[in-house]
């Protein structure tokens, strides 16, 4: 049996007893990537030498060290930034960015926490992109079938997970990447109140809805990690003084009265039979754990991908500006002006899903476009938000599918944009709304891939979140599957 | 009927600082000109008096003192630069 079938905090209590070593969890990590990452391909960079240095010292105090993850094998997603370890963003305009300058603050929070980082994870590139076919280097392919995409764009951070390569990785999520593809690979990913966690660090794609979260295997990982990483932070002016409550004590495994609404629009058209059934099915199972769920409406939830496509390419227009090969990354070749070195090197540098939103953004925000397509989506943001506000006016939660279908094949969506986009129907309105949502297993289709439960809450209400999705889980064994990779049994 | 020409495509991608190919710029047309037209189905909503999102946090401008501090040294900022020279970055010529 794999290390990694223990949750972090047993393992931390078996580093403690002096059971096992940081090197034995660091090298089970190396060897699972061994062994099936040439199939999964979930990661970009790894960091071993570095990883085993600090095991090596690490072991020296065991025993003696309470940090909260002290030895604990993570991966980080490749747009979150590592001092001295190589950064891209699965972009080639950031191909040779070996050095970066410094860590981002949830780096900061596990080198604190005494965490040990396995290596940089592959990633849709800037975190454009729904199922990893956009990072510039190869797509990670999922675990339970590598036929399929793991999601995005956070792929490479839920396949290492499934894939039993290290116990946990953190993701970013700005429209879904952290829940889509956890709901695609069969793990857990939250992605938190915005402003819950320092986006410092976190290479910056649309900073209004930028967060970076929790991918785990079971929820009590989950919020044992967002204990550690959440809080607020001098260096980004939108991380929110509100206190980190200890999420791991509202995991009490009782739902009993509480309020769950289940919006009608988002089991509606284009949600697949197997996926409404597995949803139909929690919620039965709900009831049987003695918490109660109405129909409710979250009228607007239609104009949500048009809205987070204007707002989202607005910003990561602006954003992207900083690549123009002048202070990092790459420059093209023997340029004779600046303003010729700014236009190859970025055209040489980003693919095609990043050059095309930067467009749609820098067209958006144009003169003359500006209020019809910028303003108006801000608008109509506003009143998504007051949907989600009015209905947790009276429910603890909305519980709802993380997607409208299982993964779908590698090269099936990607020649659409449109398709593409419709695919994160249901996780978008909750970045646009700002508050915390949720995936956990909650079934399997016909064809063997995981399906995913949504679960969101009131802004920095993640404890609610987490109670409701680990009562869930505990009540089912949906979480305990494993993929039958590489043949061998993880 | 399109909303967006050929000719926006190659003006806005100048303004992104992007050179496109012909064949780039055709597909790039259709691609913007199908995102567009899906989008404007937010015209259907009377949005008159509401209020823009700009995020959702009830914060305003956050502000600090203004106090200089060590953060990384020239030498290391200039590892990563495709060029440098005299501890500046180094870039082509800026007027023609």
């Amino acid at each position: 049996m794999s290390l990694f079938e223990h949750s972090l905090r047993e393992l931390k209590d078996k580093l403690h007893s002096k059971e096992i070593t940081v090197t034995d969890l660091v090298n089970e990590s190396y060897n699972r990537i061994e062994e099936v990452d040439g199939q999964v391909q979930a990661f970009l960079t790894l960091n071993k030498e570095a990883a085993l240095k600090q095991a090596a010292e690490l072991d020296e105090q065991r025993g003696n060290d309470a940090a909260a993850l002290f030895g604990l094998p993570i991966g980080v997603k490749d747009n979150i930034v590592t001092k001295g370890l190589r950064t891209t963003a699965a972009s080639q305009i950031l191909d040779n960015f070996e050095d970066p300058l410094y860590d981002a603050t949830v780096v900061n929070k596990l080198n604190e926490a005494k965490s040990v980082t396995i290596g940089k994870l592959n990633m849709d590139e800037f975190a454009m992109g729904s199922s990893n076919e956009n990072s510039s280097y190869y797509a990670t392919r999922n675990p339970w079938n590598t036929d399929y995409v793991p999601g995005g764009s956070s792929g490479g951070s839920a396949a290492s997970v499934a894939a039993g390569e290290v116990p946990f990785s953190l993701g970013s999520d700005t429209g879904g990447s952290i829940r889509q593809p956890a709901a695609f690979c069969g793990v857990v990913g939250l992605k938190p109140t915005y402003g819950r966690v320092s986006r410092f660090g976190l290479i910056a794609f649309a900073s209004s809805l930028d967060q970076i979260g929790p991918i785990t295997r079971s929820v009590e990982d989950n919020a044992y990690l967002l204990e550690t990483i959440a809080g607020y932070d001098n260096m980004d002016s939108t991380s929110a003084n509100v206190e980190v409550p200890k999420y791991t004590e509202a995991l009490t495994g009782d739902v009993k009265g509480l309020k769950i609404a289940v919006p009608k629009e988002y089991l509606g058209e284009g949600v697949t039979p197997e996926v409404k059934e597995a949803v139909q099915a929690a919620l039965k199972k709900y009831e049987e754990l003695g918490a109660t769920w109405d129909e409710v409406s979250l009228p607007h939830s239609k104009y949500a991908v048009s809205t987070y496509y204007l707002l989202s390419s607005s910003e990561a227009s602006a954003n992207l500006a900083r690549f123009d090969g002048v202070r990092y990354g790459k420059r093209t070749e023997n340029a004779e002006t600046m303003l010729d070195m700014f236009k190859r090197s970025r055209s040489e540098g980003f693919g095609d899903e990043v050059k095309r939103r930067i467009m749609l953004g820098t067209f958006a925000l144009s003169s003359g476009y500006y209020d019809a397509y910028y303003k108006k989506a801000q608008q109509v943001r506003t009143l998504i938000k007051n949907d989600f506000e009015k209905v947790l006016q009276d429910y603890d939660v909305i519980v709802g599918p993380t997607t409208p279908t299982p993964a779908f094949k590698v090269g099936e969506k990607i020649d659409d944009p449109l398709t593409m986009y419709a695919n994160d129907i249901l996780t978008i309105p909750v970045n646009l709304a700002g508050v915390p949502g949720i995936s956990v297993p909650c079934g399997f289709s016909s064809e063997g891939l995981p399906i995913g439960l949504q679960i969101i809450g009131r802004h920095f209400d993640e404890n609610s979140v987490y109670r409701a999705a680990h009562a869930f889980e505990q009540a089912t064994d949906f979480h305990k599957q494993r993929p039958s990779l590489g043949g061998a049994s993880s | 009927m399109s909303r967006i020409s050929k000719e926006d495509v190659k003006h806005v991608a100048h303004l992104a600082r992007l050179s496109i190919k012909e064949e780039e710029a055709d597909l790039f047309t259709k691609q913007l000109d199908d995102i567009i037209t899906y989008a404007e189905q937010l015209n259907e909503l009377d949005t008159e008096g509401v209020e823009p999102t700009t995020h959702v946090l009830d914060l305003h401008n956050v502000m600090r003192k203004d106090e200089p501090k060590r953060w990384v040294e020239k030498e290391d900022v200039l590892k990563n630069a495709p060029d440098h020279k005299d501890g500046q970055f180094k870039v082509p010529s800026i007027l023609e």
